[in-house]
């Protein structure tokens, strides 16, 4: 065994329990690096990685170039809308041509579900899935578990609910995998037009009432609604939506307990959200943004293995 | 026979050696001013604890203690695998201008002592870092030296050196062991 989480990091679906854990365990000490005056260390030194995004996405890209950089690799950046992508190439192609430059890995996202296994089982580059489609993003999802168990020291029996558009949701799908291999309780709350049909087999409890939702649990994961969504008939309205399932103060002052309370980004403030639950005590919104850069971080190290073939000279290391 | 298990420092030599050394710091730096203790992970941070104590046991004065994780320095990262855990570094002072003894159970080939080097960098430009080690078994492969050696000892081919520390491993001693034989 080279690499503990194999050549690609596509899902947290077919991760162990004890592979996620070794992730955010290894996330721990990257925290740190963040906090230095030189935010650098020369791991990844003479890696290349590119990060090829087809889908609009700044907190993420940014996220993965800021993890790069501070470990020393070389990245570069390719949108596709201004790309050769743009011409007509296939991913494939597009991912090959890359390769014959000599890259080391390959950061996707893409609008199309299993895009990054496609591209993992056809170069030998690591892939590392930054969302495909409504299937998973897996970074974000060890970000929130990072978060939480931070929070609370153990994910093992804490209720999180997941909270919105579930069925179009890729981080939802993380999120559920994740924290249900790490032994925490997972239920999901939205209007049923935006849960998937099959939620009842995921394993979940299901709440209809995001009232019952929080006197439930004890974090909230609520999701982006994303907008286009309301053009395609899956709510009347925002408004309705933030009067029904919108979080506010006033729906979590109803309960006693603390509830913590996670978004991934992009906020449609006094949609899902209102600003003062947002910005109010119990949000680790952008905890979870600082955590993003240390898992990413982890990540690729984890990834990037190491060519034992060539290890005759680095025998001695471990060693007294 | 010379590859046989032995017995290189007991608890009760290991403590003596761990104040020994601690006396030669304090005699190395004129006193206890600007002193910060830094421990390599793992075996190196206990040891530095263990210094600091005895230093505040004879001394006045707050010494600072701090712990460092040289595992993303490695010059071996492209080759070796899977992946070393990663330890966590802690400076918990400023170390511009001070004097920094890095401290490691066993000085081997230099490398680690490199990465440290090199990570401290990072951190700041201390006025000096000097190097306490337990055990110095010879076998530099970089030009590197000890300021500070708890024992000398010459380890032949086929033999390791083992250190052991209460709070990781549950006793004091230093081994001289056969290699691939689990004490």
């Amino acid at each position: 065994m080279t690499a503990p989480l194999g050549k690609d990091l596509l899902g947290l679906e077919s991760l162990s329990g004890d592979q996620i854990r070794l992730i955010l365990d290894t996330a721990e000490p990257f925290k740190e690096i963040s906090e230095r005056a030189i935010k650098k260390v020369p791991t990844l030194r003479g890696a290349t990685i590119v990060n090829l995004f087809f889908e609009a996405s700044t907190r993420t890209r940014v996220s993965f170039e800021f993890a790069e950089k501070r470990l020393s690799a070389d990245s570069v950046n390719i949108a596709a809308s201004n790309s050769s992508v743009s011409k007509g190439e296939t991913l494939v192609d597009t991912a090959r041509n890359l390769e014959a430059m000599r890259i080391d890995m390959v950061v996707i996202r893409h609008g199309a579900s299993g895009a990054a296994q496609f591209l993992a089982e056809r170069i030998e580059s690591n892939v590392i899935n930054a969302g495909d489609g409504t299937h998973e993003h897996p970074t974000q999802g060890l970000l929130d578990l990072l978060t939480l168990r931070d929070h609370f020291k153990r994910l093992d029996g804490i209720k999180v609910c997941i909270c919105g558009d579930v069925l179009h949701s890729r981080v939802a799908r993380s999120n559920i995998w994740g924290l249900k291999k790490m032994g925490a309780i997972v239920g999901v709350c939205g209007p049923r037009s935006l849960l998937p049909n099959a939620i009842d087999d995921m394993g979940v409890t299901v709440f209809n009432r995001i009232e019952e939702a929080i006197e439930w649990a004890d974090a909230l994961n609520i999701l982006r609604l994303q907008l286009e969504r309301m053009q395609g008939g899956y709510i009347p309205s925002l408004r309705e939506y933030n009067r029904v399932f919108g979080v506010t103060r006033e729906r979590l002052d109803r309960v006693k307990r603390d509830v913590l309370i996670l978004h991934p980004g992009p906020m449609n403030r006094g949609v899902e959200i209102d600003s003062d639950v947002a910005d109010g005590p119990f949000s680790v919104i952008l905890d979870q943004v600082t955590n993003g850069v240390a898992v990413r971080m982890a990540v690729l190290y984890l990834l990037s293995g190491g060519k034992p073939e060539l290890a005759e000279a680095a025998k001695k290391g471990g060693e007294r | 026979m010379p590859t046989r298990t032995s017995t290189l420092l007991d608890a009760r030599a290991m403590a003596r050696t761990i104040r020994r050394m601690a006396d030669e710091i304090v005699e190395l730096n004129e006193g206890t001013d600007d002193l910060v203790i830094v421990g390599i992970q793992r075996r190196g941070v206990p040891l530095a604890q263990r210094l600091v104590a005895a230093i505040g046991e004879r001394e006045k004065g707050h010494v600072h203690q701090g712990a460092l994780d040289i595992t993303l320095y490695r010059d071996d990262l492209q080759t070796v695998g899977p992946r070393p855990v990663v330890g966590s570094t802690d400076l918990p002072v400023d170390i511009d201008g001070k004097v920094v003894v890095v401290v490691d159970d066993v000085l081997y080939t230099g490398r680690t002592v490199r990465a440290a080097l090199d990570e401290l960098a990072d951190f700041g430009r201390p006025r000096r870092i000097a190097l306490a080690v337990l055990i110095d078994r010879g076998g530099r492969e970089l030009p590197i030296h000890a300021d500070v050696v708890g024992k000398t000892v010459t380890v032949e081919s086929g033999q390791r050196v083992d250190v052991m520390v209460e709070e990781l491993d549950g006793k004091d001693a230093v081994i001289l062991a056969r290699k691939g034989e689990e004490e």
